[in-house]
């Protein structure tokens, strides 16, 4: 263990595990007319290996958007000259499908609502950690090339059938409860990523509230009792100030 | 304003002097009504007096000719009394009666006449007497004489004048007294109305313990005294709440914020390491995190109790969000060693915000699982949690039971309040907003939360009013 134990999971850069996702350069553009946040958004972004541009307003951003090969926006909700919702309906009405995460300090249900319908693929409410948000980015990024209508996802020797909802590790049948499968699924899908807790528990549980104590790490750890134990390349992995990852560590 | 103005401002008096109008009005007509019809009786009264008279006179005539009516006429007019008789000859010349100083031309017309006279016997008596009304009945007879019957009118007019003068006394009287009574009564309501201005005046300086004047006679001014008095314990009562509110906001943020500037203060003053730094910030970090967490709920509760989170609202089926929750905490639960159990199979169906209800109930679920105690306080069993959804009458219950050490009576109203952690739970993880964020996503719904004792531990309930039929899935 490092020195530093992981309680809360809401780490910056903290990424210093055995286990590193596999990361693919991407081109993000940063809407956001907070400077500082701005800044500091790029540098970090730019530090874990990716290329950011920012925009301060909704119409550069726009302009920004509409030109540039951009793999995400981050956007933030209430922006100078053009708001963030419109910018994404000006920029979906163009027939721009470049996946959108929204900033907002508006953190409520309702408002998270209100932006995926504008056409949002993600939603994050200020103030968040870096962690989070790129692990949401990452997992916008992918998602186009993603792995969703695979009807068997696989991940080393660890193989889970969509169809007939069987999980198999090597020759060995795993049994699984419903939430346990979904959860697998969720993780296998992003393989490769870092999924955060709060990703895991809005889209296995469809919860968007924080329940105060990390039950997810107690379901996390059940299912690490079932796929991991016994075998000597473990595939579940936490990633350390971030969440969880399912990775083929022997590749 | 001078008092005077003040007083001649009111409704009270305005009112007096409405009522007074109308009444001393009132009593007018009834006077004047009544004088009228006094006079016409007594008029009728004489007409009677004098055809009667007329009836005997015509008699005699008949009897005796024009002698004989001289002689009775002659007769009556010495009588005293009020009756008037004259005969004159064709040139006016008198030759019985009691009446002179007749105005000319008196005589000439036939029938009723209402004149001006003197009395005879007062004209000879000689002196300034004043001249007498009478009201008379004037006949020609054969040869020229004439024949005049009447009676004086004095009476009639005396007893009008009585009449018209208690009128005027009286309506001046009604007046008077009116005034007076309006006055008064004006003047009474107008202190205790000052004395209720006076009150809100200091209340409005800030003094909020301040109570109108009620003078207990359960009149309407004190009914709405005591109206306003329930109004203002009740601002008074959230006054304090808020202050305390905000006191408690004060406290529970200022705390971990001080904690944040002492690490960071300390790390800067001692850290020599590079991992000594990294164990500072991260320290920083987790402890804006629950920074964070702390105002997330507080800004969730604001939102419940002031009914924003009503647009959003769906019929669903609390049984499974017993059930969905159950799940979420069922692991947690088994890592400390209370087992968790669900019991919710028939649909339980309520209109609200599932997200709301679900994270109220998790809530429930997190605090029974933080404040059980495995094994010990229950002679070695196991520390059990029960989830229960049902109906019960138009009530959907959603309860959660443990076997925990419970929340003493006298403390369960005050538990459900912003931050209240009881003493013996401070020391404990938590934001001291479960409950309370339970309670106000009860309240918008409708319902309420109650704590009630599970022998041994607590028993918390949430009841929602029951929604329409749920169609359940599969």
């Amino acid at each position: 263990m490092p020195p530093f134990a992981d309680i809360n999971g809401q780490r910056p850069f903290g990424r210093t595990a055995d286990a590193q996702p596999d990361r693919v350069t991407m081109r993000l553009l940063v809407i956001e007319d907070d400077r500082d946040a701005a800044d500091y958004l790029v540098k970090a972004f730019r530090e874990v290996g990716h290329v950011a541009d920012a925009a301060v307003d909704g119409d550069d951003g726009l302009a920004m958007a509409l030109g540039g090969q951009y793999d995400v926006l981050i956007v933030d909700r209430m922006l100078p000259k053009r708001d963030g919702l419109s910018l994404i309906g000006a920029l979906r009405a163009k027939g721009m499908e470049t996946p959108a995460l929204i900033l907002s300090a508006l953190g409520q249900v309702d408002d998270r609502v209100k932006g995926l319908r504008a056409g949002g693929d993600d939603y994050l409410p200020k103030p968040y950690s870096f962690s989070e948000l790129l692990a949401r980015v990452e997992v916008l990024a992918r998602r186009r090339v993603g792995r969703s209508e695979e009807t068997v996802l696989r991940v080393g020797d660890l193989e889970l059938d969509r169809l007939s909802h069987q999980v198999h590790r090597g020759e060995e049948e795993i049994t699984l409860q419903p939430r346990e499968f979904r959860l697998l699924e969720y993780l296998m899908q992003h393989a490769g990523q870092v999924v955060t807790r709060t990703m895991l528990l809005e889209n296995v549980w469809d919860y968007h509230f924080d329940p105060q104590t990390n039950v997810i790490d107690v379901h996390i750890s059940r299912l690490r009792s079932k796929i991991d134990k016994g075998f000597s390349q473990p595939l579940l992995h936490t990633i350390r100030g971030a969440g969880y990852m399912v990775r083929d560590g022997a590749r | 304003m001078t008092a005077l103005g003040k007083l001649f401002r009111t409704t009270t008096f305005k009112l007096t002097l409405v009522y007074l109008t109308v009444f001393a009005l009132f009593a007018a007509f009834l006077l004047a009504y009544f004088a009228l019809n006094t006079r016409r009786l007594i008029t009728e009264q004489i007409t009677d007096t004098v055809n009667a008279e007329i009836t005997g006179l015509s008699e005699q005539y008949r009897i005796g000719g024009i002698r004989r009516l001289v002689l009775v006429v002659d007769a009556r007019a010495r009588r005293p009394g009020s009756s008037l008789y004259l005969v004159t000859t064709f040139a006016g010349e008198s030759l019985a009666g009691n009446v002179t100083s007749l105005p000319p031309g008196t005589l000439d017309n036939a029938g009723w006449t209402e004149t001006g006279y003197r009395r005879l016997d007062e004209a000879e008596a000689g002196g300034d007497h004043p001249e007498h009304h009478a009201l008379a009945r004037v006949f020609q007879l054969p040869g020229g004489f004439r024949l005049l019957v009447g009676r004086d009118l004095d009476e009639r007019e005396r007893l009008y004048n009585i009449v018209l003068s208690a009128g005027r006394w009286s309506i001046a009287i009604v007046i008077v007294l009116g005034l007076a009574g309006g006055l008064f009564v004006t003047r009474r309501v107008l202190r205790r109305v000052d004395a209720m201005t006076e009150t809100t005046r200091t209340i409005m300086q800030g003094d909020l313990g301040g109570r109108l004047p009620v003078a207990g006679t359960g009149d309407e001014l004190d009914r709405l005294g005591e109206n306003l008095n329930l109004m203002l314990e009740r601002i008074e009562a959230l006054m304090r709440g808020l202050k305390e509110v905000s006191d408690n906001i004060a406290h529970d943020l200022k705390t971990p914020l001080t904690r944040l500037r002492n690490r960071a203060e300390e790390a800067l003053r001692s850290a020599k390491s590079e991992a000594e730094y990294r164990t500072a910030l991260d320290a920083t970090i987790e402890e804006s995190d629950g920074l964070i967490r702390t105002f997330n709920a507080l800004l969730m509760i604001a939102r419940a109790e002031s009914g924003q989170a009503r647009e959003n609202m769906s019929e669903f089926d609390v049984a499974e969000i017993a059930h969905d929750v159950g799940e979420l905490y069922e692991p947690l639960a088994e890592e400390k060693g209370i087992t968790l159990k669900v019991e919710a199979d028939a649909p339980a169906p309520v209109k609200g915000n599932r997200e709301l209800i679900s994270q109220a109930l998790a809530n429930l679920v997190d605090n029974s699982i933080k404040y059980a105690q495995p094994g010990d306080a229950n002679n070695g069993e196991p520390a059990q949690i029960v989830v229960r959804a049902l109906s019960e009458g138009d009530r959907i219950l959603l309860t959660v039971a443990d076997s925990g050490p419970g929340i003493p009576e006298a403390d369960r109203s005050r538990v459900v309040e912003r931050f209240v952690r009881l003493e013996k739970s401070r020391s404990q993880p938590g934001l001291g907003l479960g409950l309370s964020l339970a309670s106000a996503v009860a309240r918008l719904h409708g319902g309420e939360l109650t704590l009630a004792d599970n022998q041994p531990g607590l028993k918390s309930v949430i009841a929602l009013p029951r929604g329409g039929p749920v169609q359940i899935a599969g």
